[in-house]
């Protein structure tokens, strides 16, 4: 388990306790959070599950794989370099404290 | 008809879903019901016949909402009841429990069921279907019988169910025959150069391929469970079980009982409305009315986003038409399907990228316009795909054949 803090597009921040072999993102598409769409459930089809890793996390998660870097070229806000697809981003305990933002837009 | 009576959403799937929290985007503050028949708040299905097949161990959840999320938006959840009768004239639903609700309105969003094989020994232990948790999870346990039994798993309908399922039995270790009605894989919806490639990729991991088989008869054991499987020629094949992937029936049986026209699903319009200004539908149960005067049949999860969020807006008086581009996906072993527009009525197929590889995109045109791309492992053909389709741009059958082309350019320019 670890705790996961989401700042949503209106700029509220939302704390999660998230299972250890969860997503970020399936956590929260459950808990209802309004910046997610996440259309494909996790099947990397849809790049509708963006969100920005704040620091210092990027570092501290494994690097993304081929594909979702070419998911992330299509994502529909801005890309940016600490730019993850949140159900590709699995919890750890270690993860405790995982900051991760929404975008103003997923499609 | 009381209109303090709540909104009523019947099915708590991917659809019903949507419909309640759109409805709260689009200012509605009265009260919402949405019933489901199954105990689980709404869930996606994508997974049932992929990663959680073979994974299930991997606590991925599997919720699109939890219980919680949608008692905050004030969506009143009520599993495990089910619609029996939508009765128009005392605008009220019956439950199976007796119990009668009196609606203001009502949006029906209750998915499809599976095709059931019309032949005898259908019922027997053993064949299974996949629609929902328990099918999937029951479908698993079969199949990794089979496995340390060393008894063949025969898929029956070589579409995108099946085939996924045929994957995950093989990550299992059970053998596989996947018996196909029709000559090639995907027939419905693909050129034969992605069945092809398919066919293939399902070879090179021992799945066993038999079509144009028509399957009249299971056979049990004298205990009940299905043993084997026969075909219109005569042949036999050997089953420790049997997964039905024939395709899905809209459930538009309340809606068709309470005189809504149905056709193969609840007749809708591009904006979600059925013939009853009181009510909408949304996602598999429906068939949508297009424009030229054909019936467009989809189920994929977008279509029921899409249509849910159609279906809110239409209940609060507003016009949603739903025009995006349909998108599709699947996944079997390595290789991932994205599909973007909807190929049905093409004249030509033009192809990108390595075949044998496979890592290509079938580009489809009708009378030179482009109308569909299946991409396999070329997610930017398929990004790039969504884009064109869905901003009108077609680029000309010869910039698609030329590799050297930059497509992204065409929307750069539009841009
Ligand atoms: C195994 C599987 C894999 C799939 N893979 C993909 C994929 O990769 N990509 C994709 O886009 N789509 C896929 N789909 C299709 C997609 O899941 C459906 O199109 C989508 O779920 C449709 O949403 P819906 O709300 O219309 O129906 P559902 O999600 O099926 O929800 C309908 C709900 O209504 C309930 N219900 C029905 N009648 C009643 C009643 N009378 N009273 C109360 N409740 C009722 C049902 O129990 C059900 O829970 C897949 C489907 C399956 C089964």
């Amino acid at each position: 388990m670890a705790r996961v803090t989401y700042i949503e597009p209106d700029g509220r921040a939302v704390t999660l306790e998230v299972a250890t072999g969860h997503s970020v993102m399936s956590a929260a598409m459950e808990a209802g959070l309004e910046g997610i769409e996440a259309q494909c459930g996790g099947n990397m089809a849809c790049a509708t599950c963006h969100c920005y890793v704040q620091d210092p996390w990027l570092e501290r998660l494994p690097p993304p794989g081929e594909d979702e870097r070419l998911m992330l070229q299509n994502v529909a806000a801005e890309r940016r370099d600490n730019s993850r697809l949140s159900c590709q981003l699995i919890v750890r305990p270690e993860l405790e404290g995982l900051t991760v933002e929404f975008p103003e837009r997923q499609s | 008809m009381s209109s303090h009576a709540p909104i009523i959403i019947v099915g708590a799937g991917q659809a019903g879903v949507q419909i309640a929290e759109s409805l709260r985007q689009e200012g509605y503050g009265g009260e919402l019901l949405l019933i489901g028949e199954e105990p689980h708040p709404p869930y996606q299905r994508p997974p049932l016949s992929k990663k959680w097949l073979f994974d299930a161990g991997n606590p991925v959840s599997l919720a699109i909402r939890g219980a919680e999320a949608l008692a905050r938006r004030r969506i009143e959840l009520k599993l495990e009841a089910r619609v029996e009768r939508l009765d128009r004239g005392s605008t009220t639903l019956e439950l199976a429990s007796g119990e009668r609700l009196s609606y203001s309105r009502v949006a029906l969003a209750t998915g499809s069921l599976p095709r059931v094989l019309p032949v005898p020994g259908a019922t027997l232990q053993g064949v299974l279907c996949l629609r929902g948790i328990a099918d999937s999870a029951a479908i698993a346990a079969a199949i990794r019988r089979c496995a340390s039994e060393q008894r063949p798993v025969v898929v029956i309908g070589g579409g995108f169910i099946g085939l996924e399922v045929a994957a995950g039995a093989r990550k299992l270790g059970a053998a596989v025959t996947v018996l196909e009605g029709l000559p090639r894989l995907m027939s419905r919806v693909t050129a034969p150069i992605v069945s092809e490639a398919f066919e293939q990729l399902h070879r090179s991991h021992g799945v066993q391929f038999v079509f144009d088989a028509q399957v009249t008869e299971l056979r049990g054991t004298r205990e009940g469970h299905v043993a084997m499987v026969r075909t219109a020629d005569g042949r036999e094949f050997a089953a420790g079980c049997v997964v039905v992937g024939i395709g899905v029936t809209p459930d538009d049986r309340l809606a068709a009982e309470a005189g809504l026209p149905c056709e193969r699903g609840i007749i809708v319009d591009e904006c979600s409305r059925t013939a009853d200004p009181m009510i909408v539908a949304a996602g598999d149960c429906t068939a949508r009315r297009l424009a030229d005067g054909r019936l467009l049949r989809l189920e994929s999860v977008q279509n029921a986003v899409e249509q849910g969020k159609s279906a809110a807006a239409a209940l609060m008086g507003r016009e949603r038409p739903f025009y995006a581009t349909p998108w599709f996906w699947s996944d079997q072993y390595d290789v991932k399907l994205q599909m973007a527009g909807l190929s049905q009525g093409y004249d030509q197929v033009i192809v990108r990228g390595d075949v044998a590889k496979p890592a290509f995109s079938a580009f489809y045109l009708r009378a030179g316009r482009l109308i569909a791309v299946d991409s396999l492992n070329r997610i930017p053909d398929h990004m790039l795909a969504k884009r064109l389709l869905d901003n009108d741009l077609s680029p000309t059958a010869e910039q698609i054949a030329d590799a050297g082309f930059d497509l992204h350019s065409l929307v750069r320019q539009s841009a």
